[in-house]
């Protein structure tokens, strides 16, 4: 330290400091300054770079906004294909850029509406898609090759990936058009969010064989969205959301070359989702870190060539987990600066949750507060009108390098048990996980950390808020649509390519080629789960708490 | 039979897979030094009852993050009854409005729902208040 410093910090240690305690959301501890002589030794070239440069900690594009700005993506999807369909016009007549869909947990989980474990779940918390048929009401009157589409969908995305490019099909629009993502991330899930179907080696299987078919038929699709986002919302800090969703990426870098492909074939086409929680400088450094490890790690470590293999683009939800159930119109504030983080962090694009997701699907009021918060960053604020301008802080610099170390010191403990699906056996992710969801419970319980409006600030009156409702009628009506489907289909050519696709599966064949033929066939969601579970089994987890 | 721990069993019924809560909870209530038996994920209705019943607990503790708080609770207290079983206490959290909360307390499809913002230690008292007068009611 220098003396510099030294005479300031004999300054501070004489004055009375408030009772803190002074730590990030993730519990980090902060230091009262950052100066020179008491802060991270920084390269320019080695350790920045500057924007669309190596190691990209400053950005993936040489022009960031004042180029484009970020891709305004609001999720959404409820009830039917119908309903959410109109729900996307009217976003996309509000001047969103983007689409975002919600599926809900039968579509999810991979069972039809009609299954008994559907039973009041149907339509709940996104869209019901059981087939081909529902895929093309959703986007009734859309052009597919107008828009680009993120669909939240992960144990079988092959399937839901399959029926979108039908239906752009049915559309006369080529699968070489299409622009979005499938988020296809099925580590996470083993992880976090806990939404499996089959055990991890077919799962892996499914996604390369999405990764092959793409690079020759779809080439500017997203075949994976590397998800922090739900690491982090079941509890996770922001160092472990970080860590994790980086060895997740190595693993599926790992599993491409394994089943023979080239990194640079698919590696451009990976891209990655975080949250963004409240404390903001935390946020911001961990989006700089995760550019800069990304690169450094398939550049060095993976031989990547290309520079698009490079660059980690990434989608960024506001936190989700930091809302509040009691005065929910504080939640407006909360994800407005989780939004500018994010912005600050340089996202490609953005989901703002609505005030009123704590209690149930968005309004549509709520919903546009949320997109108007991000015109509003976009266009009044000015943070957009100069490229990562938080670079050469002290005190953000100190973060990010703590943020790489921190991952690195993760990755080699991830190694040690095996790697990723070694370590999800043992239970290390999801130990430390809920380790860190119940500290952060205990810090709210005895007051060492504030949340307005929860521990402190609280109202005593109740909250009136106006809540999106789902008719319990949205099940009857779709089970009604899939009954008429199944018998105004042709049911033998159904059966023939659902044995088609047994037999493939048993096989080694690229899989996604086999399920397009079963979708166009009408066959459902489910009867191809069905037959895939046959054949690969299904996964069970130990829990632990 | 002699029980001297309060035997809680939170579940996760249904297909969404939000654990954050129910692993939270199910911490607290056995640091709160009771008998805590987690059920994992995806659990049907009649899966929780059977392990509550197998299990001789005091109370089934559900947490419901998919809106299907209106078809699960019911169906739960439903088991219950048809299982002679009716002296085991439910209560939940989750995603769940006020409004839902008023009517399935009402209908008596739960003893006690929580929403986010509740913290453990309100969790446990009222569990320790309930389950004693449940067990003096017996006496």
């Amino acid at each position: 330290m220098s003396n510099n410093f030294l005479r300031w910090k004999a300054k501070y240690d004489a004055q009375r400091e408030r009772k803190g305690p002074f730590f990030t959301v993730s519990s980090v501890p902060i230091d009262p300054l950052y100066a020179p002589g008491h802060t991270a030794e920084i390269e320019y070239e080695r350790d920045l770079g500057n924007p669309g440069e190596y190691p990209y900690t400053r950005g993936v594009r040489p022009n960031m906004y004042r180029g484009r700005l970020w891709t305004m993506r609001m999720f959404a999807g409820f009830a039917t294909a119908k309903e959410s369909n109109e729900r996307y016009k009217f976003l996309l007549s509000q001047g969103q850029t983007g689409l975002s869909v919600a599926f809900d947990m039968p579509t999810i989980m991979g069972y039809d509406s009609d299954h008994p474990r559907a039973y009041g779940e149907v339509g709940r918390v996104g869209v019901a898609i059981d087939s081909l048929q529902d895929m093309e009401t959703l986007f009734q009157d859309i052009s597919l090759d107008k828009v680009s589409t993120s669909m939240t969908i992960n144990a079988p995305a092959s399937i839901i990936w399959s029926m979108y490019v039908v239906a752009a099909e049915k559309q006369g629009i080529s699968a070489n058009k299409l622009t979005g993502t499938i988020q296809n991330d099925i580590l996470k899930e083993y992880i976090a969010q806990k939404s499996w179907i089959f055990p991890p080696d077919p799962s892996m299987r499914l996604i390369t064989d999405i990764f092959k078919f793409s690079k020759d038929n779809v080439p500017k699709w997203n075949t994976i969205s590397i998800s922090g986002y739900h690491i982090r919302e079941a509890g996770a800090t922001a160092l472990q959301e970080l860590a994790f969703t980086l060895a997740d990426g190595f693993a599926y870098v790992e599993a491409g070359v394994k089943a023979g492909l080239d990194v640079d074939d698919f590696a451009p086409r990976l891209s990655f989702f975080f949250n963004s929680h409240t404390d903001f400088f935390e946020e911001i450094a961990k989006y700089r870190a995760a550019r800069r490890i990304w690169a450094r790690h398939l550049k060095e470590k993976y031989g990547a060539k290309k520079e698009e293999s490079l660059l980690m683009r990434f989608h960024t939800q506001t936190a989700g987990c930091s809302l509040t159930g009691p005065q929910p119109e504080n939640n407006i504030v909360r994800t407005a600066y989780q939004a500018m983080a994010a912005v600050l962090g340089g996202t490609q694009s953005l989901h703002t949750n609505s005030m009123d997701e704590v209690l149930a699907l968005p309004s549509e009021k709520a919903v546009q507060i949320a997109l108007r918060t991000q015109q509003v960053l976009a266009y009044e604020t000015g943070v957009v009108n100069t490229i990562d301008p938080l670079a050469g802080s002290y005190f953000v610099e100190t973060l990010t390098n703590q943020m790489e170390e921190g991952a690195e010191e993760y990755f080699r403990k991830i190694d040690e048990l095996g790697g990723v699906l070694g370590a999800i056996q043992e239970n290390f992710f999801q130990q430390e996980i809920a380790d860190a969801a119940y500290r952060y419970q205990q810090e709210i319980e005895s007051k060492d950390r504030i949340i307005v409006g929860i521990n402190e600030f609280v109202n005593e009156e109740k909250d009136k808020i106006d809540l999106l409702k789902i008719d319990p009628e949205v099940e009857r009506s779709q089970i009604k649509r899939l009954k008429e489907l199944k018998q105004s289909r042709d049911n033998l050519r159904v059966q023939t390519t659902l044995t088609d696709l047994k037999e493939a599966a048993q096989g080694s064949e690229n899989l996604i080629p086999k399920i397009m033929d079963a979708v166009r066939a009408y066959a459902t969601e489910g009867e191809m789960i069905a037959v895939l579970k046959e054949v690969f089994g299904e996964y069970r987890e130990q829990a632990v708490f | 039979m002699n029980k001297t721990r309060i035997r809680v069993l939170v579940g996760k019924p249904g297909l969404d897979g939000h654990d954050r809560g129910a692993k939270v909870i199910a911490r607290a209530l056995r640091d709160a030094g009771m008998e805590v038996i987690y059920s994992g994920l995806h659990q049907t209705p009649e899966q929780l009852v059977e392990a509550a019943i197998q299990e001789d607990v005091d109370l089934i503790g559900i947490s419901v993050l998919s809106g299907a708080h209106m078809t699960i609770f019911p169906r739960i207290k439903e088991l219950l009854k048809e299982q002679n079983a009716e002296d085991i206490l439910l209560m939940g959290g989750g995603t769940i409005p006020e409004e839902d909360i008023a009517s399935l307390i009402e209908a008596g499809h739960a003893e006690a729902l929580f929403t986010p913002g509740a913290t453990t230690t309100e969790i446990v008292s009222w569990i320790r208040e309930k389950v004693a007068e449940s067990k003096a009611e017996v006496i």
